[in-house]
């Protein structure tokens, strides 16, 4: 008799579990995506002075169905010299969130790719290198000189059209050989421009 | 040893006896336990002395000339087991004794072994024996019940094996964990089933959904795991087994001890712990595809025959690395991979997991209740809870890459009750009610939005089955199921979302709460499921049998196919539910041919599945993002046809040369779409070759040839946009790898060490030849080779 007490009260307390935990019917906490990058902004901007070109991807819905929205502000001088630099944004959140703290702080672990289609008479180079940024570990700045590619330049010569391609890749092969076939890694950001020289 | 001193003592008690009063008798009638009929030539022995007699057709007895005194009388016929019973003789006595006329109905006085009875009698079933199972210690479910015919496995890398029972998996097997209904989120690709395979003393897989006792809803199968029987003797015995594997460069230790008591009292302990590093195929490290896992499980109640009652506890832990080239970025990354031919990470061995890795934590706690009524049947209770936690890492940023990206919580209770009603001697009924309350709780920490949201479910379910001997060669089974299951969700879409689907206009009145951006909502919905079996199982001549079985079965949509949205990090996808999704119905008929001539013998077993509205996960298109394009995968529902045969064949050449022959083949159909089904085995030859010389310390040898064709029946591939090339590139997603050949080996044998205990040594060697190859149903196909060769040395101590 004594374990047919023990299994009834196992039973009771069982059903009684049940009944408790499913009363809680309060809505559940809406997420903020905390690691999206919503937006690219490149700015170029002559280094003889002039109005500076903006490049932008934006994509609010981050993986959601929208596709990213491209703007760019306007065309190239030919034979030319202008100083790239990136901003990324998560505009999910207000406000919107700086994302290049956390890819400076892991400067060694990420870095940006810029492919020209052969039709546009430009040029790029990096202007940083992982020296010259904190790293988030250690607290002191990277030891490392390979490139990030925060800060670039691009350099335009005949009037021609085609496309430039700004790709972020996380935990590529580095030091590579500048392309990304040879960096591999997952992509963060990869977005192509039509751009034209005139 | 109770029951041996009890035994000297009868002995000498009755030895004692000779010198006094011996005119005394016992008589009575011997009947069957359960319809009361008497039973003839049953023998009644009386233990120490050559007194036996046997019972007439009403199942009479009558032993005279006895003395006064202590007896044991053994009672035994040659269709029931046999029983021992204590008898003090003052004068004349009648004793009425009721025998347990089926075998296979005493669970709880059997012996240890393997003796599983079958789970239904006309459906296409088979079993996996300890020994086997024993040989996969250290392996997984998964891969141990890939030895039965016609059933596959669904891999991420070598450690997550999802079985595949006719072609179909997930949800649409249904796991049966001694008694109890593993929940454990079966519907991901990536989810393993989340048991120890050290846990199980049998293993029985029923091809189809004809087990209408266990569920409805097993479109694919049932899978079986039950413990091994407790003696009902009073005694103690354990078994220690060491395994060493050189792919991975680990092992497992299990060890399991059982202590019996009189009166059916028992207590059983039992644990496991493996551990691996890399895995390798044949030119490289598979870098990031290291495990470890926990097992442990404690049991303990009183089984009599007339009633008994038992408790049991489950531990179940797994840390499981995933291949970090199988980590990508999108469908860029993706084509890359495939081009590449080889993984973009390879790293030196370590023993480290790293991200993307999974950790699955499962605790499954059961208390059952068990009478049988005399003249009447057996009543079951039970109740079991069940929590299962899943953590999913991946490759993140910053301060995120320690946070999981996917936190479930799955809790279940469950309280079952059945009755078997075997009186009579032809007829036999079952049935059974089930409840069920389930909750699953998506951790908001995570900080990506939830691929399965906060739900509850409540299901109800009831059954009758029963099966008619209608003659010493027919016999049929039937049965009815009906399944209630209410699952009550909240869910945030993405509004963007919400319109893509156009929820927006058949589902707007169950939004909760419009945030601009995201939305609220609370989908509810009910299903009412109805199952029915029927089937025949016909003995033609001994050795020749026939089997034909027809089952209707129903399955509800489980929570990832109404609700999944968004992107699945660890397989770079974009992963689409619908909430329109109904139940799917599938009409299987099977049929099976066995015959066994002297020296060989084969079974044929062809079999057809219909599914209405059957569910499925295929790649449909890609979606631009800021991080580039991504595959989308879509759950949609279309009638299907599955069409398959398995073949099995033996031969015994001579006593020490025997032969094993497999060949299993399954064709899915998408016959809306007039396209083959995605997913779907290969077709697939095995042949092997076994010497043993029982002399030689049981010494046994066998060489396995393990032939798997091309699968040339798959879904188109998808064309997608590249922004980079500026053109429409080919995704070679749906591409199937070619056909390979495995070579195995392996090799036992036996050491006796004193009386009671045994040492058994095994050798296997798994693709012997170090061959390259992929396999269509792995995941990670795209990024890297399978495994290369395997050494397993494994060390069994039996005391």
């Amino acid at each position: 008799m004594k374990t047919i007490k023990f299994l009834s009260l196992a039973l009771v307390s069982g059903i009684f579990l049940t009944s408790c935990s499913s009363d809680d019917n309060d809505a559940p906490e809406e997420i903020n995506e905390e690691e999206v990058i919503t937006t690219m902004t490149v700015t170029l901007t002559p280094q003889g002075g002039g109005a500076a070109i903006t490049l932008q991807t934006r994509d609010l819905d981050g993986d959601g169905p929208d596709a990213p929205v491209i703007t760019v502000s306007g065309n190239l001088s030919e034979n030319t010299t202008y100083n790239g630099s990136l901003v990324l944004l998560n505009e999910t959140e207000t406000p919107a969130e700086e994302v290049n703290e956390e890819i400076e702080g892991e400067a060694a672990e990420h870095q940006f790719f810029f492919e020209i289609d052969g039709a546009l008479n430009a040029t790029t180079a990096y202007t940083d290198n992982e020296s010259d940024y904190v790293s988030e570990e250690t607290g002191e700045n990277f030891t490392t000189t390979n490139p990030v590619g925060i800060t670039f330049t691009l350099e335009t010569t005949d009037a021609s059209s085609g496309t430039l391609t700004v790709t972020l890749r996380h935990e590529p092969k580095k030091p590579n050989d500048g392309t990304k076939e040879d960096a591999g890694g997952e992509t963060d950001i990869t977005e192509t421009f039509d751009l034209t020289i005139e | 040893m109770k029951a041996t001193l009890s035994f000297v003592l009868l002995i000498v008690v009755s030895q004692f006896g000779l010198s006094q009063n011996c005119k005394n008798s016992i008589s009575g009638q011997v009947t069957d336990y359960h319809s009361k009929a008497p039973l003839e030539n049953a023998s009644i022995l009386i233990v120490g002395t050559s007194k036996e007699v046997q019972t007439d057709s009403l199942g009479n007895y009558r032993i005279e000339a006895l003395c006064i005194g202590a007896y044991e009388l053994e009672v035994s016929h040659p269709e029931c087991s046999t029983i021992f019973l204590e008898v003090t003789l003052n004068n004349d006595k009648q004793l009425d004794i009721s025998l347990e006329h089926h075998l296979e109905e005493l669970d709880e006085v059997n012996v240890v072994g393997d003796a599983v009875s079958d789970k239904t009698n006309t459906a296409l079933e088979e079993k996996l024996k300890l020994q086997t199972l024993e040989l996969y210690s250290s392996g997984t479910l998964g891969d141990a019940l890939r030895e039965l015919n016609g059933v596959a496995s669904l891999n991420t890398g070598a450690n997550i094996v999802k079985p595949t029972i006719h072609g179909l998996n997930g949800s649409r097997v249904l796991i049966l964990n001694d008694g109890v209904r593993m929940q454990d989120m079966e519907w991901g690709d990536e989810h393993a089933p989340n048991l120890d395979i050290n846990a199980a003393g049998s293993i029985s897989v029923v091809k189809g959904a004809s087990a209408l006792q266990y569920g409805g809803d097993a479109i694919g199968g049932t899978i079986i795991v039950e413990q091994a029987r407790v003696p009902a003797k009073d005694t103690i015995f354990g078994k220690t087994l060491l395994n060493g594997v050189s792919n991975g460069r680990g092992g497992s230790l299990s060890t399991e001890l059982t202590k019996t008591f009189g009166e059916g009292w028992f207590v059983k302990g039992q644990g496991s712990f493996k551990r691996f590093g890399d895995h390798e195929a044949p030119d490289y490290v598979l870098s990031n595809t290291g495990m470890q896992e926990w097992g442990a499980s404690l049991q303990f109640g009183k089984h009599q025959f007339t009633w008994g009652w038992d408790v049991r506890y489950a531990y179940f832990t797994s840390e499981i690395a995933i291949l970090r080239a199988s980590h990508i970025g999108n469908v860029d990354d993706l084509i890359r991979a495939i081009n590449n031919g080889q993984p973009e990470v390879i790293r030196p061995f370590t023993y480290d997991l790293q991200n993307p890795r999974q950790e699955v934590t499962h605790h499954l706690g059961k208390v059952k209740l068990y009478k049988r009524f005399e003249g009447l049947g057996k009543w079951n209770l039970q109740y079991d809870f069940q929590s299962n936690r899943r953590f999913e890492f991946d490759v993140r940023r910053g301060e995120l890459d320690g946070t999981a990206s996917i936190d479930l919580e799955l809790t279940t209770h469950t309280l079952t009750t059945d009755f078997k009603w075997d009186a009579k001697e032809d007829i036999q009924l079952h049935f059974g009610l089930l409840g069920r309350y389930q909750e699953n709780f998506p951790n908001p920490a995570t900080g990506v939005r939830r691929l399965i949201p906060d739900y509850e479910k409540f299901d109800f379910g009831s059954f009758l089955v029963g099966e008619y001997q209608v003659n010493d060669n027919l016999l049929l089974e039937g049965g009815l199921r009906y399944d209630f299951s209410r699952i009550d969700a909240q869910k945030f879409y993405q509004t963007s979302r919400w319109n893509e689907r156009n929820y927006n206009v058949d589902f707007q009145d169950i939004i909760v709460d419009d945030r601009g951006n995201t939305l609220l909502t609370n989908p509810v919905f009910n299903y009412h499921n109805i199952s029915g079996t029927f089937g025949a199982n016909y003995e033609i001549s001994p050795g020749d049998r026939l089997k034909l079985n027809y089952t209707l079965a129903q399955r509800a949509p489980n929570p990832s196919e109404l609700f999944s949205d968004g992107l699945h990090h660890s397989a770079a996808r974009i992963e689409l539910g619908d909430l329109r999704i109904d139940s799917e119905t599938s009409h299987k008929v099977s049929a099976s041919w066995e015959k066994d001539f002297s020296h060989w013998g084969f079974t044929l077993e062809p079999f057809a599945n219909w599914i209405q509205d059957f569910i499925l996960l295929e790649p449909s298109g890609v979606e631009f993002t800021i991080r580039g394009a991504f595959p989308v995968w879509e759950y949609r529902q279309t009638n299907a046809r599955l069409l398959g045969l398995d073949v099995f064949g033996y031969a015994n050449w001579t006593p020490a040369v025997k032969t094993e022959h497999r060949f299993s083949l399954v064709k899915g159909k998408d016959i809306t779409r007039n396209s083959a089904l995605i997913n779907i085995p290969s077709a697939n030859l095995r042949n092997s070759i076994s010497y043993s010389i029982p002399e030689w310390k049981n010494f046994s040898v066998s060489l396995e040839s393990q032939y798997v064709f091309r699968q040339n029946e798959t879904p188109e591939n998808i064309s997608v946009f590249s922004p980079q090339d500026q053109e429409d590139v080919v995704l070679a997603i749906n591409t199937a790898p070619d056909a390979y050949h495995l070579l195995g080996l392996r090799s036992q044998m036996e050491f006796p060490l004193g009386k009671t205990s045994k040492l058994t040594t095994s050798l296997v060697v798994s693709n012997l030849l170090d061959s390259n190859y992929r396999e269509y149903l792995n995941r990670q196909r795209f990024f890297a080779d399978d495994l290369g060769r395997n050494f397993l040395i494994q060390l069994k101590f039996n005391y």
